[in-house]
């Protein structure tokens, strides 16, 4: 790893740990970094801590494990989106267009409206189970069109339309307006019913792909060039696609389980990070797996105190800040296209 | 037995057989040139040596092995590819594409070596482009880019090299660079060309093909003759024994005259 490599990871990090001290902070009760510190030392054994158990609770139980799935999802979301940008070759694909997003929302739908489960199965499991459905759904449809990189792409886009109109159908048919509202929280996005449970979940599975990834670093360097390039160097061209598809579809979906489909994260930050790392995926990986967490991180605080006391979905934030963001990405690309 | 070796080997695609039943041994060393109208068969071939594409039937075997068995990382090491075209829209500069060359050395979790770093320093020098190492891909000519891809295939460090048409498009001093660079490499090389008189000064050693069949096979002065280019061009030219080299001169349809046509 050379200077730069150093810096640019280091200096992620030291933002992102700066941005979750500071995000806790902020919020309509008043709580320092002094008092974050004491409660998160409490809580990991070093030491007594000083706060009142209201104000410890806020810090441990309410916005830690909240900002804490914020940068956990950035994280992913951004790290799926660049290696999917890069297995694709397609500066459109982002985590959403292997159709899990939209299999989520239609599994999440399914156990809410349908009591698929009979109670037994929880949304979060439903929104999983719908994910990898869908997912599956793309795989096999894009397997029997030839292994052509759009055809993922466009049986994705199929997948996504097929399980939007079963959403719609769903909830248009059946649901109450109380249903539909917990079924939007899957279609935009939201971090308000954190847990530590879901946050070391995705933690896990962020950990555990973010390690394939780099192993697959640069491999996915070879695929700049195309398939048939990819190959002459050495690459298992099937292989590597069906791994990486899998992977980033299985934390996907780990993910939309927990928090619904926030997008834009990992279309746009892929994007930007690359103007700051260059194109090696030894480097891009880790640094936009960083820069993700941090604009989630940041993201979720606007989208909790702008209109407060009431919330934002984080997905309608990402997104209205993503699209003029995009725009600006298209707009430095254009002399190419 | 040593080298790249292709026993009878056959490719379809739909109901077309682009690459029927062709048995082709490489000396180690050797410039082999191989020739043919489009549509022959030659990049077809190219693939199928490089082993990024299967045969149907037969076999290619890489110093006695069938490559499937050697598998794709160590058949990189030995085989470089270079593509007739290439794009990409990832922002590369030279030196990252040169670089993509050592990928089949290196391992995973790891950083390069000095050895990593010294053949793309010699690939870069060899070809002529270090002072542009920094420049982007993008930026680059047609001439340039083909060159960046020799070097890529030089990082890889192969001892055979398979060229896929690499002067098209190039004007002819950049052609002539180009092939002088190649025919000066110490590694076996296969290089499709259409150009015959380019084919003639640089190739030890001429495969033509027509509708994926080996029509003939031998050094230029014996292959490339009126007989041979009429029956597998269908253009009419007279040759000329010069010193080192044939020299093809191609001659106009005769005025009213019907044109040739190919096969039957």
């Amino acid at each position: 790893m050379n200077v730069r490599s150093l810096l640019l990871t280091g200096g992620g990090l030291v933002a992102l740990l700066v941005s979750i001290a500071v995000a806790v902070t902020i919020g309509s009760a008043d709580i320092s970094t002094g008092d974050v510190g004491a409660s998160v030392a409490a809580h990991l054994g070093l030491g007594d801590s000083t706060l009142a158990p209201l104000r410890d609770g806020i810090v441990w139980n309410l916005r830690m494990p909240r900002t804490l799935l914020a940068a956990v999802c950035g994280a992913g979301l951004a790290l799926c989106g660049a290696v999917m940008q890069s297995l694709l070759r397609n500066p459109l694909a982002d985590p959403f267009v292997l159709g899990v997003s939209s299999g989520a929302s239609t599994g999440a739908v399914a156990v809410a409206v349908l009591g698929v489960g009979g109670g037994a199965v929880s949304l979060s499991a439903g929104a999983f189970l719908g994910a990898l459905l869908s997912f599956g759904l793309v795989l096999l449809l894009s397997h029997s069109l030839g292994t052509d990189t759009d055809r993922v792409v466009l049986s994705g886009v199929a997948a996504l339309q097929l399980f939007s109109a079963l959403t719609s159908f769903t909830v248009l048919t059946s649901a109450d307006a109380e249903t539909t509202r917990g079924v939007l929280f899957w279609l935009l996005g939201s971090l308000s019913g954190a847990e530590w449970g879901q946050v070391l979940l995705c933690a896990a599975v962020l950990t555990l792909v973010l390690a394939v990834c780099l192993g697959y670093a640069r491999t996915l360097d070879a695929f700049a060039f195309g398939d048939e390039a990819a190959a002459g160097l050495g690459v298992r061209v099937a292989r590597t696609r069906l791994v990486l598809l899998c992977a980033t579809a299985l934390l996907t979906a780990a993910l939309v389980s927990c928090a619904g489909a926030i997008g834009f994260v990992g279309l746009v930050l892929p994007h930007a990070t690359r103007a700051l790392t260059g194109p090696g995926h030894a480097r891009l990986l880790p640094v936009t797996a960083l820069t993700g967490a941090v604009f989630l991180v940041w993201v979720d605080t606007l989208a909790r105190t702008v209109l407060d006391p009431r919330e934002v979905p984080v997905g309608v934030v990402t997104s209205l800040i993503g699209v003029p963001a995009f725009v600006a990405v298209l707009y430095r690309g254009r002399r190419r296209t | 037995m040593t080298g790249l070796h292709a026993d009878r080997v056959v490719r379809r695609a739909g109901d077309r057989t682009v690459v029927d039943g062709i048995t082709l041994t490489l000396s180690p060393g050797e410039t082999l040139g191989l020739l043919g109208p489009n549509g022959s068969g030659k990049s077809t071939l190219l693939r199928l040596l490089a082993g990024v594409l299967a045969p149907g039937a037969g076999v290619v075997r890489l110093d006695g092995r069938p490559l499937p068995e050697i598998g794709r990382r160590a058949a990189a090491r030995r085989i470089a590819t270079v593509e007739q075209h290439t794009d990409t829209r990832t922002e590369l500069t030279v030196r990252d594409v040169v670089a993509l060359g050592r990928l089949p050395h290196r391992r995973a979790w790891t950083p390069g070596t000095a050895a990593d770093e010294n053949a793309v320093t010699e690939a870069l020098r060899r070809t002529g482009l270090t002072g542009r190492a920094g420049q982007s891909w993008h930026t680059l000519s047609g001439g340039e880019r083909q060159r960046t891809q020799i070097a890529r295939a030089l990082a890889q460090e192969p001892r055979e090299l398979l060229l896929d048409e690499p002067t098209n498009h190039l004007d002819i001093q950049h052609q002539l660079d180009l092939l002088d660079l190649v025919a000066g490499l110490p590694v076996t090389t296969v290089i499709a060309l259409h150009d015959l008189n380019l084919a003639a000064m640089y190739c030890d050693r001429l495969l033509v093909l027509r509708d994926g069949r080996a029509v003939t096979e031998g050094t230029p002065a014996e292959v490339l003759t009126p007989a041979l280019i009429e029956r597998v061009y269908g253009v009419r030219s007279e040759v000329t024994h010069g010193p080192g080299h044939p020299v093809i001169r191609f001659l106009r349809p005769a005025p009213g005259a019907a044109p040739h046509r190919r096969g039957g």
